[in-house]
């Protein structure tokens, strides 16, 4: 065992600290037209698809070094590296595992350049959790599949260029898991109705997708047919460990603490108070415990052993610091905290707004029973209910 | 002893329970807590005082049906379950405050005007954001006030504010009227219980009463008594929406009520439901009839209420799904009321630490 960085690795890391000091100015002094420079920059760099082959335009660097990129990046609050975080995260991936070399070209380079924004149509109305059960049809008619059907909870399809499709094109199967084909549809295609869905926030950043008689070429297609189920998974792994994502979460526990030295509570300064303390001691402890998780994963990834079930424990802490580190801030600030805005909000109303945020974090992508049942099944060998 | 509502206690509840399926169904509500439809806010007022529940405690010499805390009990449970944005607690308060610490001639010039829903009050006690102390009253007293008071609760609409003062080490309630005032809505996460800022330049009181610490306690533990017992039908409600939907909403080829990751959280939250209203009642009793034992029962329920209805708003959500979080469903604005109960006349670190301290 060794915490260490190698000497490459930790010049990686300076290059990377260089790199932010001079082209990452404070929030609040990135003007109009920072964005696009930043994408232009780190796009040169090599540093958007780190780890993706240079073939297609990726870095091709080592998972090591990708993990001290997103540390730093996140540490210093630097915005996304591309403008399609889904593309980015799962899609990019899942089309470098399972995607034709044509499809790798055609694809692969505008998800880099942040030319196209994707969204993931997988969740339909009768089935979220229970994935597998989707019934949105595919039929194979010539070179077509016709798609028809609904999904819903769509996030970004209001935006989005193109979309990851979950369909089925075989309903006579023994296991639901099979007979589900993955497509790659452009949301301008004629058939395509969206609908945005308003969240309890007031943000109509979701949507219902329909589908009515869409052609899709079968060269949309990613991954055999009837083998869309391992492509999802793969894509669900890398979307389980992006969102586990703890640098972030450290900026958060920042922001906490300094609200708390910023907080007078019955008079006397909150950071003094052991209640105070022991809830903040906690949240760090769980935020520390999944940085050192991370790297244990990451490790095993490194050793070529394959990641499985793990990644949940992870998505099950960063859903319960979600939720309790928002609401804990809330509660510490009194009537100032269920303020979202004005001059009488706590931190300007952000943990007002976060306390009502959480959703996306620990439903989207799959909820923590699931993540228990995951734990309890898949690495304890629990029989199933 | 008898710990159950009487027959008149469980008609008026019938009553008010009609009344809220009938006038007050969520997207009123909502658009109430909008600030939209203020001619259908004036007519609902105007009904609720017809129905006599302004008056519930208002003795009977001063215009009042002379009833108790424990009869109101069964209107703010209710209120609670429809997430009623009429400021019927904040009235009651004002009329417990005048009754309690007014002279005869203020509980004659106020306490039927709130009977009859003529006078609609504001209440302003605390000056600091979570600062529930007789220090945390800043506003200076006296025959002019200038200054600030930031959280007026349901300070828009009325046409009265209720505001504690300070002159040295004397307390005070001030009432003045909202039109002299200057009151700017505040954002809220739950609309249907709003607060304003008020800013005072030398604003008159149409009446000043003197109160001691234990007066300011005593409007703070009915504070915490009626938004308990407001969360007491506010949490069966969600408790009994995502029952329902546990029942019905299928995956995996089962209805998610028969997990037990599903199955078993319902279960606790009506555990909490139960045990937090009993506390209540009790409170809600002793305030009338026990009021030496008020402050322990009132921040037993409140402390217990403020931290289990945090945890039943969320999960209420939670074990929806996605479906919990549109803005459509009605789940979310019960997470919302439970975010400003959890802090509203003290949380329950506040509470649990003033039981510890009375020993
Ligand atoms: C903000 C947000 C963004 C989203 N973005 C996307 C997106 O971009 N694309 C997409 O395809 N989907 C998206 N989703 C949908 C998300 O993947 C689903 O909401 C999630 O998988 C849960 O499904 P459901 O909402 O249908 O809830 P259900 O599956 O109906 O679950 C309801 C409740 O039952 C519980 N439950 C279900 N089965 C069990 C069991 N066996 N044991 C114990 N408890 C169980 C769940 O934990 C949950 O609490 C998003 C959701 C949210 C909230």
């Amino acid at each position: 065992m060794d915490f260490d960085y190698t000497p490459s690795e930790q010049a990686f890391r300076n290059e990377v600290r260089e790199f932010l000091a001079e082209n990452l100015p404070p929030p609040k002094e990135r003007g109009r037209g920072f964005l696009a420079g930043w994408l232009s920059k780190v796009r040169a760099k090599g540093w958007v698809g780190f780890s993706w082959p240079k073939e297609y335009g990726g870095g091709e660097g080592s998972l090591t070094e990708q993990a001290i990129l997103k540390e730093e990046m996140a540490l210093h609050r630097a915005p996304p590296l591309g403008t399609s975080f889904m593309g980015l995260a799962w899609v990019g991936p899942g089309i470098m595992q399972y995607g034709t070399d044509e499809q790798k070209q055609r694809f692969i380079p505008d998800i880099l350049d942040s030319k196209v924004n994707w969204c993931t149509g997988y969740s339909e109305p009768n089935h979220g959790s229970d994935l597998a059960a989707i019934e949105t049809k595919a039929e194979r008619i010539g070179d077509h599949y016709v798609v028809n059907g609904q999904k819903i909870w769509t996030t970004g399809a209001p935006w989005a260029d193109w979309i990851i499709l979950l369909t089925r094109t075989q309903f006579d199967v023994e296991r639901k898991h099979d007979g589900i084909t993955c497509l790659l549809v452009p949301m301008d295609a004629p058939g395509v109705e969206v609908r945005p869905i308003e969240n309890m926030a007031g943000e109509r950043n979701f949507a219902e997708v329909f589908f009515t008689d869409v052609q899709v070429p079968v060269e949309n297609r990613l991954g055999e047919e009837g083998k869309g189920w391992q492509v999802t998974i793969s894509a669900l792994a890398n979307e389980r460990s992006s969102i586990g994502e703890v640098t972030q979460m450290f900026a958060r526990l920042d922001s906490l603490k300094a609200l708390v030295k910023a907080t007078r509570r019955q008079g006397r300064p909150a950071a003094d108070d052991p209640a105070v303390q022991r809830r903040i001691g906690e949240f760090e402890a769980k935020i520390a415990a999944m940085k050192y998780n991370g790297l244990r994963y990451l490790t095993k990834q490194l050793r070529g052993e394959p990641l499985s079930s793990e990644t949940s424990v992870n998505k099950l802490h960063r859903a319960s610091l979600e939720i309790e580190m928002a609401d804990f801030a809330v509660e510490l600030t009194g009537m100032a905290g269920v303020q979202l805005g004005g001059d009488d909000a706590a931190d300007g109303g952000s943990w007002a707004r976060s306390s009502l945020g959480w959703p996306g974090v620990v439903i989207g992508g799959g909820t923590p029973n699931i993540q228990r049942n995951i734990i309890a099944e898949r690495i304890l060998g629990l029989p199933k209910d | 002893m008898d710990f159950g509502f009487s027959e008149e206690q469980n008609l008026l509840r019938e009553q008010v329970r009609r009344f809220m399926a009938d006038e007050l169904p969520s997207s009123t509500v909502r658009a109430l807590a909008r600030g939209e439809d203020a001619v259908r806010r004036g007519a609902l007022w105007q009904q609720a005082a017809e129905l006599g529940w302004l008056a519930l405690i208002v003795p009977e010499r001063f215009g009042g049906v002379g009833l108790k805390w424990i009869d109101l009990a069964v209107v703010l449970e209710e209120c609670g379950r429809a997430l009623c944005p009429l400021p019927v607690l904040s009235a009651a308060q004002a009329a417990a405050a005048i009754a309690r610490c007014g002279n005869e001639d203020q509980r004659r010039a106020w306490l039927g005007r709130i009977a009859s829903g003529d006078a609609v009050f504001g209440i302003g006690l605390y000056d600091e954001p979570n600062w529930i102390d007789p220090q945390g009253v800043r506003l200076a007293g006296g025959e002019l006030l200038t200054g600030t008071k930031p959280f007026v609760q349901d300070g828009i609409p009325s046409t009265h504010l209720l505001l504690a003062t300070r002159t040295g080490d004397a307390l005070a309630l001030a009432i003045v009227a909202t039109a002299e005032v200057e009151l700017t809505a505040q954002p809220a996460v739950d609309g249907t219980k709003p607060t304003a800022k008020a800013v005072l330049n030398a604003v008159r009181p149409l009446d000043t009463l003197p109160i001691s610490v234990a007066d300011l306690d005593f409007l703070t533990d009915c504070g915490a008594v009626g938004v308990t017992l407001e969360a007491i039908g506010a949490a069966e409600a969600v408790l009994e929406l995502t029952s329902e939907y546990a029942k019905t909403r299928i995956q995996f080829d089962n209805p998610i009520g028969k997990y037990q990751g599903v199955k078993h959280r319902l279960a606790d939250m009506f555990v909490d439901i139960e045990s937090f209203k009993s506390l209540a009642y009790y409170a809600a009793w002793a305030v009338d009839d026990a009021v030496d034992e008020l402050p322990r029962a009132a921040s037993l329920a409140k402390a217990y209420a403020s931290d289990a209805f945090a945890r039943i708003g969320i999960d209420g959500v939670g074990l929806h799904g996605a479906i919990g979080y549109t803005a459509e469903y009605d789940a979310q604005l019960y997470l919302k009321r439970s975010k400003w109960v959890r802090s509203a006349f003290g949380d329950a670190d506040f509470h649990y630490r003033r039981v510890a301290a009375l020993g």
